[in-house]
């Protein structure tokens, strides 16, 4: 079972075979009409939609995307496609490597999907630890916000690797409603299912 | 030649993962890239790929994959006269 919580309520769910089958099942329903979505790995896949969810609010501004930054996290970094094209690339004589499966073996470009999307010429980072690290995202969007380096920051972590596979998105702004802390980014984080 | 038009259309959309078409919704001269299919230059190695996995062509100019790339029409007639497999 598959499960889309947004503000803390079920937002979506299904009973799809792979995690993967779910994520398509979302994108149709959300009819969100961005072809290239296919192309994407799964780990891509899963940036990309979570982001969505975030920012295709119909009460933001058209224009408010494109003022926010990106930092997202995640433990495995793009690990499982780096097996899949290791894979291709260790067939000996018969091997052909796919550039399409080449292009994301690096986490960031599911941070680039969601950029080129919504046009954003903002400050975007990809970051990996050893586990949710939600001292270091405060600081960092904390700290970009005050710079004035962008409006509002969209925060992440998401993960993809075996059986571990979800995100967790959240925006920052520098007038926003709740609190944002260390306490309160940690205790979404850890409701999040 | 109208097979191998079928099996182009058929793999292009496995390979290139055009989840969104049907081979029926591939007209022979539709163009591939810009406002046709709208594929991109990953698309485009990928079709490189493609020829040589498929049908032993391996191309090295890209100018020469720019036409050979420009429709259906134009890339099974490329195959058909330049195929090893």
């Amino acid at each position: 079972m598959g499960k889309v919580i947004l503000n803390g309520s079920v937002y979506f769910e299904a009973d799809s075979e792979t995690f993967e089958d779910f994520l398509k099942v979302f994108y149709k329903q959300e009819n969100l009409k961005y072809p290239k979505f296919f192309k994407m790995d799964t780990l891509s896949k899963l940036a990309f939609l979570g982001s969505e969810m975030l920012l295709k609010n119909n009460a933001r501004a058209p224009e408010a995307n494109q003022h926010s930054a990106l930092l997202f996290s995640n433990r495995s970094s793009s690990l499982e496609t780096d097996r899949k094209h290791q894979k291709s690339i260790a067939e000996g004589a018969k091997r052909f490597p796919s550039p399409a499966l080449f292009v994301y073996t690096l986490p960031n470009i599911g941070m680039g999907e969601v950029a080129i999307r919504h046009k954003m010429q903002t400050e975007n980072a990809f970051f990996v630890f050893p586990e949710f690290n939600a001292v270091f995202l405060h600081e960092y969007s904390t700290a970009i916000l005050k710079n004035k380096k962008c409006k509002e920051v969209l925060c992440s972590w998401v993960e993809v690797d075996k059986d571990k596979r979800h995100g967790f998105f959240y925006l920052v702004a520098g007038d926003g409603d709740m609190l944002h802390s260390t306490n309160i980014i940690n205790e979404l984080y850890t409701q999040r299912t | 030649m109208n097979t191998l038009k079928k099996e182009l259309k058929e793999n292009i959309i496995e390979t290139l993962n055009l989840e969104e078409f049907t081979p029926q919704d591939i007209a022979d001269d539709d163009a591939l890239f810009g406002d046709g299919l709208g594929l991109d230059s990953i698309d485009a190695l990928e079709l490189i790929v493609l020829l040589d996995k498929d049908y032993g062509i391996k191309l090295k100019d890209p100018e020469e994959s720019k036409a050979i790339f420009e429709s259906v029409n134009v890339l099974a007639a490329y195959i058909e006269k330049n195929r090893i497999k």
